[in-house]
């Protein structure tokens, strides 16, 4: 049941214009979460626990409080009680309340008159702690014995006889996969681990809060979700919503990790108990490193069943995920469904528990849980087709899912294009340049839901005919670029006259963040339909002037003009007349669309990465690198190709050296830049990208979202082509060079 | 702590404030002269968001004292362009799309201009190395190797 | 803090003397600031270097060697193209320290003085024979660069005395050296293992050779096994695996977040090797 395929040859859409943002970011000016300042401002420090799971005695900041210019210092005695669920975790994260639960946990947190008093001041807040046994790596923490993070926290999905720690459990499939496994010529299992990663953003958290004693007050954060923060914080002080309006700053990075609240109440407290003056807190790198969420460690068992031709029979995974000491942070349940959803396979069996870990409470990184899902699969999928000599773009051809197929975690696709995305990779030259000595090839295919949400947006008419449109969804890599393309296109103006501001909470309705991919998808339909409904008012107007029905007027090329030879003779009415004339004709002009956005098309890509790897040291050097995506459409495609290439090297910094280290003592070994080593410019090659468009039917534009999906490939494809250029698997990222060479000796002596 | 008075001159303009001596330069520019274009990503060097040359050289101005600015000339992003005229290197990132969150971007814009300034040429390789202390998360460094290359190219008169 | 800018070591030695607080010097504070701002080190007296006349040049000694001020960047060794060309070990030492922007400040001496084994520029130091001059209140003495770190984060400096030059000797005919290190990543990172030589040739055969390894130990190793694994030889194929024998054999290193025990003592022998083939191809002429 194919619709008809969305027309190309868009005036706009497709190009490649100036982003309206770009002369405030190259010049300084963009003003971010640290760069806001108030009259009469306070700095904040945090305390934060060094251990990695104790309980706190005693907190006593008499000596803070004594010296000059410290004003205030909030603990968890500060916070309201009888929160429950997702809000007292939230708090309890905020602020530790009986148990610090992980290295970098915050206790307290004081506002002074500067920066460095506030820190001073925090050194001298005393902490008593009494050291619990402690655990952070997701196998130990469910063997029997293991320290029991939170008594009570598992829910009633967990079966009997599992470790207090495993908190959330999860299956579902179809088909027989006993059957299939028997079906198959070959079954092969294999047991994959990846660490921990941070999203990395280069602009730590930051954010100036200010209440007065009425509990009204006001916040300029960086965040991916400012109606998050409001809602997250008024529940954490237990406030009202609605008295806290809350203003996004331009934003330094986000990739899922500023979609939450870590810090950003304690402003608020302790503006509150300083006499209402506003209050700046801004995180060190080590505090995003130690307290901020990164995303899950995972263990993962897989088993597929392929016969000789490569079609796969069955499959079964069993995932098991810590997200740190807070229930619901892992992402089993994106993982899952991530875990096959490239192909159409019979019989599927998925399974996956969470557990508690002295960790960070997690956060959403870029397709969460998706990474890990496909560097397990894809691994093993590439392992069973070098075993039976068969190409793996071919093998993922084989088995790809399509339209019509139901995929493997419910729904039926409608139209997508993995295949697509496969086929543009087989005929890449790069795919055809033959590689040298210690040289390895890797492929990989990945995929991510893409995500609708809530979304409010409005537009109103200016009264020189441009156009102004408000969203609510912070613009992280070119999304007022890209909305503001669909607007002019559907208005017909041209781009420069729409101008695109991310608004602050009181002047729209509830918008989730930017994640999930959707902000140009969600806000960019939205302000469509905000603009076709600016339209009609427009035809009214100028039907009123005409005075001829307003069905007998269409809107063109930015006019509203007689609809064909009946409706009468009138020159066409430009949006700039009726805009200029709009306060007789009636009053502003404006347009409004609230949704929960569905229609959302699902995203699959293709990678292609070549590898040479010393021998001697175990080093990979990434060689050349391409990225093949569905688009569904291209609206910018300069930021398509950039959320193409800085996805991919997300994914390379995973799958090559990035990882949390944790000490014997549970401390985090590497909370700063140098040894949380994410890629350096001469660590990567020109990332080369194809943008495959198979358009979204539920789009108007046929936008899918373009986020997520790169960031999971280059996990397998990296460790395929490493195992070709030294055939020694790697089943456990990241593949750093000491690893790397170890399993190049273990290989050689086998 | 007694804060010491410092005079030095930023982006051609003579400015005095007063610091505690353990305020870096970075902290200086930001919150005693409002020049908030230049970024704190780290504050131990390892990520170049808060560059800005001292007389003449490249540096992170987190590992700077404010103190040591003493008598310096200092340029930070906000002195890159001039009479209202952006740096090519300015005009080209926009253009390329070499920037997104752009956060690390008058980092990289400040320390780019620094490598032109001693090479005109530089190639790929020379770029990657040059810039390998000015972490982006967002772009990939793709779209940033080729704005420069073309801004480059464009002030030696060759495109 | 108190920040001093003396105009004179043996100022800058007085106020160290007389300091009854923690004190840190201050050269290109690419260490002290990032140790501060981690609240690491909490310094009572700053003494900032740079104010002493003479701290930022590059001078030839009367036999012919090099004196560097404990002022002078990375940066400013990269540039300057006669000691390039005499001591090229030891200015790619330096100039792998950190970014662009930290060899805008960055120095040998704070290097050196940081006291880490990974510091990269010191096993060029040593290999090369480098000497420093130690100056304290009252007088100044002569020390060869490996006495100078006696275990992580210490040094033989006692209370008062300071680092006021380093001294390269003559480099002479048929000289090179070399210096690599392995990092994960290609730049930004703490050498894993570290691995200088310096040699001179007589003909084709080495006739003197000095190995130095970082990152395998306590403190950076001066390995006379491993020099005298090569002396003599040409540098054949025999010679460099009784070298990098030597140099593994010679490394005992700790395994921590940035490698572990096995790697770094097989990488130290491969380091070792492929720095010897750069240095005897420097010495011969045929190499860059």
């Amino acid at each position: 049941m194919a619709k008809d395929e969305i027309t190309k040859g868009y005036r706009l859409v497709g190009t490649r214009p100036n982003r309206p943002d770009g002369l405030d970011k190259v010049t300084g000016r963009a003003r971010y979460g640290a760069d806001f300042s108030l009259p009469g401002m306070l700095w904040a420090a945090v305390v934060r626990s060094p251990h990695a799971h104790a309980k706190i005695k005693r907190i006593d900041a008499s000596k803070a409080l004594a010296l000059d210019g410290v004003k205030a210092v909030v603990t968890r005695a500060d916070l309201p009680t009888g929160l429950e669920g997702e809000d007292l975790n939230l708090q309890e994260n905020t602020l530790a309340g009986e148990k610090a639960l992980y290295d970098g946990h915050a206790v307290a947190a004081v506002a002074a008159t500067s920066q460095l008093l506030a820190q001073d001041a925090a050194r001298l807040i005393e902490v008593e702690y009494e050291v619990l046994p402690h655990v952070t790596d997701v196998d130990e923490a469910m063997k029997p014995g293991a320290p029991v993070i939170r008594e009570g926290a598992a829910d009633y999905s967990v079966p009997e006889g599992m470790h207090p720690n495993v908190v959330r459990h999860m299956e579902f499939g179809h088909g027989d996969v006993e059957a299939g496994f028997a079906a198959a010529d070959i079954v092969r299992e294999g047991t994959y681990k990846t660490e921990a990663t941070h999203q990395g953003y280069i602009e730590p958290h930051a954010c100036v809060g200010q209440m007065g004693e009425d509990g009204r007050g006001e916040m300029w954060v960086c965040t991916q979700g400012h109606w998050y923060i409001r809602r997250m914080s008024a529940a954490v002080l237990g406030i009202e919503a609605a008295n806290l309006r809350v203003t996004p700053s331009e934003i330094g990075g986000g990739f899922g990790g500023k979609t939450t609240i870590f810090m950003e109440p304690l402003t608020l407290a302790l503006s509150k108990k300083a006499g209402g003056r506003p209050v700046k807190l801004v995180m060190s790198r080590a505090e995003v490193l130690r307290a901020t969420g990164p995303t899950a460690s995972a263990s993962m068992d897989v088993k597929i069943g392929m016969k000789k031709d490569g079609t796969v029979t069955a499959g079964q995974v069993m995932f098991r995920m810590q997200g740190g000491a807070f229930v619901g942070m892992s992402p089993i349940g994106e993982a899952l469904p991530c875990a096959f959803a490239c192909y159409d396979i019979p019989a599927l069996k998925h399974e996956a528990v969470e557990v508690l870990a002295n960790r960070p409470k997690a956060a959403a990184y870029r397709a969460p849980g998706s990474p890990m899902a496909a560097f397990a699969v894809e691994s093993l999928m590439d392992e069973m087709c070098r075993e039976l000599h068969l190409d793996p773009i071919e093998v993922r051809l084989k088995n790809a899912a399509k339209e019509g197929t139901k995929s493997s975690y419910g729904p039926i696709y409608n139209r997508i294009g993995l295949v697509e995305t496969l086929e543009a990779a087989k005929a890449h030259p790069n795919y055809a340049i033959r590689l040298g000595p210690n040289q390895g090839r890797g492929v990989a295919s990945g995929f991510w839901f893409n995500h609708g949400g809530e979304t409010s947006v409005s537009l109103a008419i200016g009264e020189d005919g441009t156009v102004q449109v408000s969203i609510g969804t912070p613009d992280i890599g070119g999304s007022r670029a890209s909305i503001a393309l669909m607007t002019a296109e559907t208005i017909g103006i041209p781009y420069e006259n729409v101008r695109v501001n991310v608004v602050e909470t009181g002047a729209l309705g509830v918008n989730e963040p930017t994640h999930g991919s959707r902000a140009t998808f969600a806000s960019g339909k939205a302000a469509v339909e905000a603009a076709r409904q600016a339209i009609a008012e427009m035809c009214r107007r100028a039907a009123a002037e005409w005075e001829i029905e307003p069905e007998a007027v269409e809107w063109k090329d930015g006019a509203a003009q007689p609809a064909g030879p009946n409706a009468g003779k009138f020159p066409p009415m430009t949006i700039a007349e009726i805009g200029a004339k709009m306060g007789g004709t009636g009053g502003p002009i404006s347009g409004h669309h609230e949704t929960n956005a569905g229609g959302v098309g699902a995203s699959f890509g293709t990678h292609v990465v070549d590898v040479e790897v010393d021998p001697e040291t175990g080093r990979t050097t990434v060689l050349r690198y391409l990225v093949v995506q569905d688009a569904g459409t291209a609206i910018h495609p300069a930021y398509v190709e950039g959320q193409y290439q800085g996805g991919a090297a997300q994914g390379i910094g995973w799958a090559l050296n990035e990882e949390y280290v944790y000490g014997s003592d549970g401390r985090l070994q590497n909370t700063v830049f140098l040894d949380y080593r994410i890629p350096v410019a001469s660590d990567l090659p020109m990332i080369d990208t194809v943008i495959v468009e198979v358009p979204n039917p539920g789009h108007p534009y046929g936008v899918r979202g373009v986020g997520e999906t790169g960031i999971t490939p280059p996990l397998p494809a990296l460790a395929a082509a490493i195992a070709e250029a030294t055939g020694a698997r790697l089943r456990s990222l990241p593949m750093s060079p000491p690893k790397v060479l170890a399993a190049i000796k273990a290989k050689r002596q086998a | 702590m007694k804060k010491v008075h410092v005079t030095t001159n930023v982006n051609g303009d003579q400015v005095e404030f007063l610091a505690d001596p353990r305020e870096t330069l970075l902290d200086c520019l930001r919150n005693h002269l409002d020049l908030t274009g230049t970024k704190e990503g780290c504050g131990t060097g390892d990520c170049g968001a808060c560059s800005v040359t001292l007389d003449g050289t490249l540096v992170c101005s987190c590992l700077v004292l404010g103190v040591e600015a003493e008598g310096k000339k200092i340029e930070t992003i906000e002195g890159m362009a001039s009479d209202g005229e952006l740096h090519p290197l300015q005009r080209k990132f926009i253009e390329h799309a070499a920037l997104q969150c752009g956060f690390c971007t008058p980092g990289i814009l400040v320390a780019a201009k620094s490598l032109l300034d001693t090479n005109p040429d530089p190639s790929e390789s020379e770029i990657r190395f040059w810039l390998a202390g000015n972490l982006c998360r967002c772009t990939g460094y793709d779209k940033i190797v080729r704005a420069v290359q073309d801004a480059a190219a464009e002030m030696r008169g060759a495109a | 803090m108190r920040y001093h800018t003396p105009t004179s070591f043996q100022e800058a030695s007085r106020l160290a003397a007389a300091s009854g607080g923690l004190l840190r010097y201050l050269a290109g504070g690419t260490d002290v600031l990032v140790q501060m701002r981690a609240g690491m080190v909490q310094p009572d007296e700053l003494i900032d270097l740079k104010h002493i006349p003479g701290v930022f040049d590059i001078s030839r000694t009367a036999d012919g060697g090099w004196r560097i001020g404990v002022a002078v960047p990375g940066r400013a060794l990269g540039a300057h193209e006669a000691l390039c060309r005499d001591w090229p070990g030891v200015v790619e030492g330096m100039n792998l320290v950190g970014s662009t922007q930290v060899q805008g400040r960055a120095t040998l001496v704070g290097n050196l003085c940081n006291g880490s084994p990974a510091a990269d520029s010191v096993p060029g130091l040593v290999a090369a024979g480098a000497t420093v001059t130690v100056t304290g209140p009252d007088s100044s003495r002569e020390m060869p660069v490996e006495a100078i770190p006696t275990a992580p984060g210490r040094t033989a400096l006692k209370k008062g005395e300071l680092i006021s030059a380093v001294t390269l000797p003559p480099r002479g005919p048929r000289g090179g050296d070399a210096y690599l290190r392995f990092i994960p990543r290609t730049e930004m990172d703490i050498a894993v293992v570290g691995a200088a030589v310096n040699l001179t040739l007589d003909g084709d055969r080495i006739a003197t050779a000095r190995v130095a390894l970082g990152a395998v130990a306590p403190t950076v190793l001066l390995v006379e096994e491993a020099a005298k694994a090569i002396i003599g030889s040409t540098l054949d194929d025999a010679a460099l695996d009784r070298l990098a024998a030597a140099s593994s054999a010679a490394a005992k290193p700790i395994s921590d977040k940035r490698g572990t025990v096995e790697f770094r003592v097989d990488v130290a022998g491969v380091l070792a090797r492929r720095a010897a083939q750069i240095a005897y191809d420097r010495a011969k002429g045929t190499g860059k």
